[in-house]
């Protein structure tokens, strides 16, 4: 019995869904009295420090293809069941979701993906209808596969960090060729932000986007928008979020020129807090707000902007 | 070629979320239903754009009940030459990947697509399952993709990026937003698909491994605190020190 969590590495780092699934994992191997133990892809040089988010164990295995689905879900599926695992998490990120599914095939297991709670039992929790609602998934079987959301649990730092240990595994042969990756640099992507600034078609052209930009900058966040403002291209596409685009929930979310409309609060009524800066008192945004500001966003960003420096300076 | 393109049921954008009063089923009394959005704009798109180029047939493929036809008819009216309703309850990703497989497998299909979720469940699972259960490569979240008869050249996004990866045919693939523009079928395509087949299928045996026992709507929020636009170092403090996120 225990609980195997696949660290998954860009470029032999980690990203904060990796701690965070870390750190998930051990708290259900808590619950069963079980082993936790982390697995990862690549020469393990910083896996060490999920020691400190709760593993047991630290195994890494090097492979090259860590892109393909094939491969990669072939060497958990081994670690699994080396590990004797009841419980396999993965975060939810896009490679996290397409490997779930084959391992719950290969393992035999049940699967859910992007829960945003610990189970209780044999059951456990996720957003359904993009964030309109959550459902109590029942789990059958002795084995199961879980990718979990983002922000689902803030993930401490205690104790040391753990001495990974390499393990062999056989590989199938890759059928995926990488050609190239493209990353936007500096900034934190999306799914994983903790601050979000997002504009819609109140900013009336893409020329307008600098107060968005250095607004976002100032705190450290990641810009947004609504999905005509990616549809007409002002902005990029994996900035749109919404029930069409990406599903977030960050701390802090600020909605500037955005109407709120059902589709777009689907994607972001999750977020902690929500600032919503409109100038028509009768947007349907302020209902979905915590603070909101009436008001022409081309007066109050940049005074929001100026209030930020200053708290900033002090 | 043989293409399958994946086609699932989902509630309206804007239909009323809400549950039996034991909170055990969905209340789908009013609810409209559409095909999901990125089977219906990117998958089932790109793969009539293939057909088109390459030749071969696109057959639509869904996992429901009778009710389900509608939609179906509409992935026929857009482009597809057939179609397929497996005829269950669509009780779980599992379940449904299980009937898709068994039908790919039985048919010498050379492409699948999915879109990359549906709208209701969120998933993501039915993709990687089906190609699982086929042994073949799953390439998720496509938002571009070149195709010369045997090979792909396929832009996925991945957290914070794309990936460019080259994968040969037999595959299975989701779409992701930018991989087709969205068409609208046309009174001619209408037409035609009432004359298109649509073979109903029994499902193999399969159990689902999760049910859904409950449903619950998040915390309603507390009623809005409105600034003054002119006292923004008010908003920096309340977000600093009331809510605590800056
Ligand atoms: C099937 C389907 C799926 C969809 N999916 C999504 C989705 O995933 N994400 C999404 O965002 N949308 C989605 N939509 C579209 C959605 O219905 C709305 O059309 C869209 O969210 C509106 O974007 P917006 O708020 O930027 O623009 P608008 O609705 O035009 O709102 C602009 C807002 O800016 C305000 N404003 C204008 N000027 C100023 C100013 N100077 N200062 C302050 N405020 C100003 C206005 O008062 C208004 O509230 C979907 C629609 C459908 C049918």
């Amino acid at each position: 019995m225990g609980v195997l969590i696949f660290a998954e590495a860009t470029k032999g780092n980690y990203k904060k869904n990796a701690l965070e699934a870390v750190y998930y994992g051990s708290k259900i191997a808590n619950q069963i009295g079980g082993e936790t133990v982390v697995f990862t892809i690549g020469d393990g040089a910083n896996a060490g420090q999920f020691g400190s988010y709760g593993a047991d164990k630290i195994w890494f295995n090097s492979n090259e293809n860590s892109s393909d689905t094939q491969v990669v879900s072939s060497l958990i599926a081994q670690a699994a069941e080396k590990a004797g695992a009841t419980y396999v998490v993965l975060a939810n990120t896009a490679m996290g979701k397409a490997i779930a599914g084959r391992l719950a095939i290969k393992l035999d297991a049940s699967l859910v993906s992007g829960v945003n709670a610990l189970p209780s039992g044999n059951t456990i929790q996720k957003q359904v209808f993009s964030g309109k609602a959550n459902a109590t998934f029942e789990l059958k079987g002795d084995k199961h596969v879980i990718t979990v959301m983002g922000n689902t649990l803030q993930p401490e730092a205690t104790g040391n960090d753990g001495i990974p240990e390499e393990i062999s595994l056989s590989a199938p042969e890759p059928r995926i060729k990488v050609l190239d990756t493209k990353t936007v640099e500096g900034t934190v992507p999306l799914p994983e932000a903790e601050l979000v600034v997002s504009a819609g078609r109140g900013m009336k052209g893409p020329e307008n986007w600098g107060i968005i930009d250095e607004l976002a900058e100032l705190i450290g966040a990641t810009t947004a928008c609504s999905r005509p403002v990616a549809d007409t291209g002002w902005r990029p596409h994996h900035e749109h979020v919404g029930q069409t685009g990406i599903a977030i929930r960050p701390n802090l979310y600020f909605a500037i020129g955005i109407s709120g409309a059902i589709q777009h609060l689907a994607g972001v009524n999750n977020s902690k807090v929500i600032v919503v800066i409109n100038k028509d008192p009768e947007a349907p945004f302020f209902k979905a707000a915590d603070y909101g500001v009436l008001g022409d966003l081309f007066d109050v960003v940049p005074k929001l902007i100026e209030s930020f420096k200053k708290f900033k300076a002090s | 070629m043989n293409i399958l393109v994946c086609i699932s049921k989902t509630p309206e954008t804007t239909a009323k979320i809400s549950f039996s009063s034991d909170n055990s089923t969905f209340n789908t009394d009013g609810v409209q239903y559409i095909m999901n959005p990125y089977d219906e704009w990117y998958a089932l798109v790109r793969a009539i754009e293939l057909k088109e180029k390459h030749g071969g047939k696109v057959i639509a493929i869904n996992v429901g009940t009778a009710d389900n036809d509608i939609i179906i008819r509409k992935a026929l009216a857009i482009g597809a030459d057939e179609a397929v309703r497996i005829n269950g309850e669509a009780s779980s990703s599992y379940f449904v990947a299980k009937q898709i497989a068994e039908y790919a497998k039985s048919n010498a299909i050379d492409i699948t697509f999915l879109g990359k979720e549906t709208i209701n469940y969120n998933g993501s699972e039915v993709g990687a399952m089906v190609s699982e259960l086929l042994d073949q490569p799953y390439i998720s979240y496509a938002s571009s993709m070149e195709f010369d008869g045997t090979s792909a050249t396929i832009n996925r996004d991945i957290e914070g990026g794309v990936e460019v990866i080259q994968v040969s045919k037999p595959f299975v693939i989701s779409a992701a937003k930018g991989l087709a523009e969205q068409r609208i079928p046309n009174m001619k395509g209408i037409m035609m698909a009432k004359r298109k087949p649509l073979n109903v299928v029994e499902p193999v045996a399969c159990d689902d491994k999760v049910t859904i026992s409950e449903y619950s709507l998040p915390p309603g929020k507390t009623e809005v605190k409105m600034i003054d636009p002119d006292n923004m170092d008010e908003l920096v403090r309340l977000l600093h020190e009331e809510s605590k996120v800056i």
